[in-house]
């Protein structure tokens, strides 16, 4: 863990010197008028697979489907997600949610809903979503059992058993 | 001692960084001399007056550029307790409606009256969105001289654009509503057969400035959000920006939003206003105020209109034409020289630049899509545009332009302001904001002759930028250095309600015009009371009127008895000092209003229904003097049924009413 967050510390004061680096901006500038803003934030040490946040592989283990948990997690959507997102794979102000199970792993799925702010900045596939919607999903604020609950609830929308 | 400072700053700067070293993140996008570019010292004047919409305040605020000071808030649709707006009795008829007293509004926008489309400093025009309305602000009073109502409107947003001489300022509807009248009770559903747009063309007197509802445009149920006036050559021209040509009229969020391309609709004013005068319009009954402040009375009046020119726009097929614009246009914004239109869709991921020229050969050669919309022909969109600026950022909205040729875009959605080349459409910088900006503003900007030195972001979000305030944060703005080829941001000041629009002008066309008292010998309020001689109480009935005089420190009469339970006091207070900057104000212990904030040489009006017997201290609220603490006086309130007599008196034993 320790060694990870060396590595992250390096490669952000790499970043530093490439992008923000106080003497010669101009080189960097030249390159940055080609891309929005929205779109410049560091990518390299973002792994696409994982997202970012606490989850990983590790610690976010599904198994069989927890109906009740699923259960708690429909009504948690209802209130904190389906203004914006339908069950179905219909988009209405979000993508909707139909799939979501298959295209993304369950660690991803939490680290976005926990932690959407970073991740639409780096993530080049929410980036690429985010030309589609022009709306950042907002942080809900969802605690660890309420983010868990909503991926069991998607799963059971995936037909998980 | 000044290196010392900069070697800190440089410090600081270097802290910051390395803390939080990201495109996006705050603190990193200043360098060392940005404080000296936006110190103004103590003493020394702003270059340039800013006139901020205060949004949902429903106030306009003003501020100094650069050092973003706040000199003033002028209170305009909502009233303002602070200056006794809208509680006076001579300020309430200023916010009168057809539906009555009106306390609040949403001011959006912001156009300062023009002259060969530069701005000439006399006033400045703002936009109500709710109940819909148009104001007008003198620049020698900095307030409110006159308001006047919209009817057949759902939100003025369209508003307040005008053309280059200021003939006309225009508002369009936001919502499409059926238009007023009996008529308009139909089931919602039926949205597409109902519900019209209408755009107000308002002349504008040019010696006064009087506001006069000329004509309306009926157009097809869409929503209409910006417009631009042409410029020289396009100067007979109005451009106005229209979302929802779907015609939907719910969710509107997804509905409204199908489309790949709405329009920007293209009106012929010149001819339109040929019509009007041939006598072409239909007259329709409507109901709508119009408020003047009167500067000799200091009363404002309200009355109410009841008729309105309206041009069907698909009865007459030379006046509009509809420009396909992707994709839900918010700006729609005419470069210094008249020739190019740039719109700004909001959800596009492009920039459409449209040629004047290449307009109005599409419409000479009749160069139209084969379906009409509504009745109304649509140009090819290539047959209009001079091209597009490729990828461009996130979310389009607004977009102004410097004296060298460059155009300037604000991105919502990528939170930053992207320099552009108007010509050859290729971009030159772009700088973050913080955060989702909204308009920008460049002093002049908007008009032939635009001042490329500064540039304002006024953004929606600031999160982080201040310290916090609980769940409320307030709004931002951002000032750029514009004057290189690179923008710098060099400062960033918190703003009143929600800054949508501002313009602003050099100071020398407004700060020595300014009215600094009113001449009492020109008072010609009812009122009034030009000496302490006069002072006096008097009963009509059960109103009780007090006809009163301010001066440091005292006010004449400051003992007053023989008021009753039941009465209506009415204290006609009239401020006798003849110096600038020596307000009084007036307070009265549970009157269910507000102060009255008194200008020299001016009268004002409160209302007062006592709700109890008793004591009831009246007193300055405005700091006057060293003895303001002293201008104080007495209201004695007696039963209904009691006989105790008008009395009052000022320094000596009372003296018996007449």
């Amino acid at each position: 863990m320790k060694n990870k967050v060396i590595t992250t510390l390096c490669l952000s004061a790499a970043i530093f010197i490439g992008a923000c680096g106080g003497g010669d901006q101009s080189a960097t500038e030249t390159q940055q008028t080609d891309q929005p803003a929205g779109t410049t934030a560091e990518t390299s040490s973002y792994d696409p697979k994982r997202g970012e946040g606490k989850y990983d592989e590790t610690n976010m283990v599904v198994g069989a489907l927890d109906a009740a948990m699923a259960t708690k997690g429909d009504g948690i959507s209802a209130t904190k997600c389906f203004s914006c997102h339908k069950t179905t794979d219909e988009k209405l102000v979000g993508p909707g949610w139909k799939g979501v199970t298959e295209r993304r792993t369950p660690h991803w799925i939490m680290n976005f809903i926990t932690n959407p702010d970073p991740m639409i900045d780096k993530d080049p596939e929410v980036q690429a979503q985010l030309e589609l919607c022009l709306v950042r999903m907002p942080n809900q604020n969802l605690t660890e059992d309420e983010a868990r609950a909503v991926v069991e609830f998607m799963r059971k929308n995936d037909g998980a058993k | 001692m000044i290196s010392k400072r900069i070697a800190v700053g440089i410090l600081a700067v270097a802290a910051l960084q390395l803390g939080s070293c990201k495109p996006k993140g705050a603190g990193s996008a200043v360098s060392g001399d940005a404080a000296a570019k936006t110190y103004v010292a103590p003493g020394k004047y702003d270059e340039f007056y800013n006139f901020v919409s205060g949004g949902f305040s429903g106030q306009l605020s003003v501020y100094g550029l650069p050092s973003g000071r706040l000199l003033r808030v002028i209170p305009v649709f909502s009233v303002d307790p602070e200056k006794g707006w809208g509680y006076s009795e001579e300020t309430k008829p200023m916010l009168n409606t057809s539906h009555g007293f009106v306390p609040w509004d949403d001011l959006h926008h912001v156009e300062m009256s023009m002259n060969n489309g530069v701005a000439d400093g006399k006033w400045v025009f703002v936009n109500g969105n709710n109940t819909p309305r148009l104001a007008r602000v003198d620049l020698t009073t900095f307030r409110t001289a006159e308001i006047i109502e919209l009817p057949n409107s759902a939100g003025n947003h369209s508003s307040p654009f005008g053309t280059e001489n200021s003939e006309y300022i225009v508002a369009g509807t936001r919502f499409s509503v059926p238009e007023d009248g009996d008529a308009s009770d139909v089931p919602i559903d039926t949205y597409k057969q109902n519900f019209k747009g209408h755009i107000s063309f308002v002349s504008i007197d040019k010696n006064n400035g009087e506001m006069n509802l000329a004509f309306q445009l009926k157009t097809p149920g869409i929503n209409f959000d910006l417009a631009r006036a042409g410029k020289g050559k396009s100067a007979g021209w109005f451009f106005f920006s229209c979302y929802n040509s779907e015609q939907a009229n719910t969710l509107l969020e997804v509905n409204a939003s199908q489309k790949d391309k709405d329009f920007i609709m293209a009106v012929n004013w010149k001819k339109a206003e040929e019509y009007v005068k041939a006598g072409k319009g239909t007259k329709q009954k409507v109901k709508y105020a119009h408020n003047k402040y009167n500067e000799e009375t200091h009363t404002a009046t309200s009355t109410m209109k009841n008729e309105v020119t309206v041009l069907d726009i698909t009865q007459f097929p030379d006046l509009v034409y509809f420009i396909p614009c992707p994709k839900s246009p918010h700006g729609t914004d005419v470069d210094p020289t008249g020739e190019f239109i740039v719109g700004s869709g909001k959800l596009a991921a492009l920039l459409p630049v449209f040629s004047y020229d290449k307009i109005q050969k599409a419409i000479a050669d009749k160069n139209f899509e084969k379906e009409k919309y509504a009745g109304i022909p649509v140009i090819k969109y290539e047959a209009a545009l001079y091209g597009e600026v490729q990828k461009p950022g996130l979310g389009p909205l607004h977009t102004e332009f410097d004296d060298k040729g460059n155009a300037y875009t604000s991105f919502f959605v990528s939170s930053e302001i992207v320099k552009w080349n108007i010509k050859d459409l290729k971009i030159i910088d772009r700088k973050p904001t913080y955060y989702s900006v909204g308009h920008l503003m460049i002093p002049g900007g908007n008009t032939k002759k635009p001042f490329g030195k500064y540039l304002v972001a006024y953004n929606k979000i600031t999160k982080d930028r201040y310290l916090p305030t609980g769940p409320e944060l307030s709004q931002s703005a951002q000032l750029y250095d514009i004057s290189g080829e690179k923008m710098e941001m060099i400062l960033d000041f918190p703003t009143i309600g929600e800054p949508h629009y501002a313009q602003a002008i050099p100071a020398e066309l407004i700060k020595d015009k300014q009215v600094k008292f009113y001449n009492i010998n020109h008072n010609k309020h009812p009122f009034a009371t030009k000496s302490e001689a006069e002072a006096r109480v008097e009963r009509k009935g059960n109103q009780v009127h007090v006809y009163m005089t301010s001066i440091r420190s005292h006010f004449a009469p400051d003992n007053i008895e023989g008021v009753k339970l039941g009465d209506e006091v009415y204290f006609h207070v009239t401020n006798l000092e003849q110096d600038w900057d020596v307000p009084h104000g007036f307070g009265v212990k549970g009157a269910n209003n507000a102060e009255l904030l008194i200008m020299p040489g001016e009268t004002l009006t409160l209302k007062w229904v006592p709700d109890r017997i008793g004591m009831f201290p009246i007193y300055c609220t405005d700091f006057c003097s060293a003895l303001h603490q002293e201008m104080s006086g007495y209201v004695r309130v007696s039963p209904k049924n009691s006989n105790v007599p008008i009395k009052f008196s000022l320094g000596e034993k009372p003296k018996a009413a007449k």
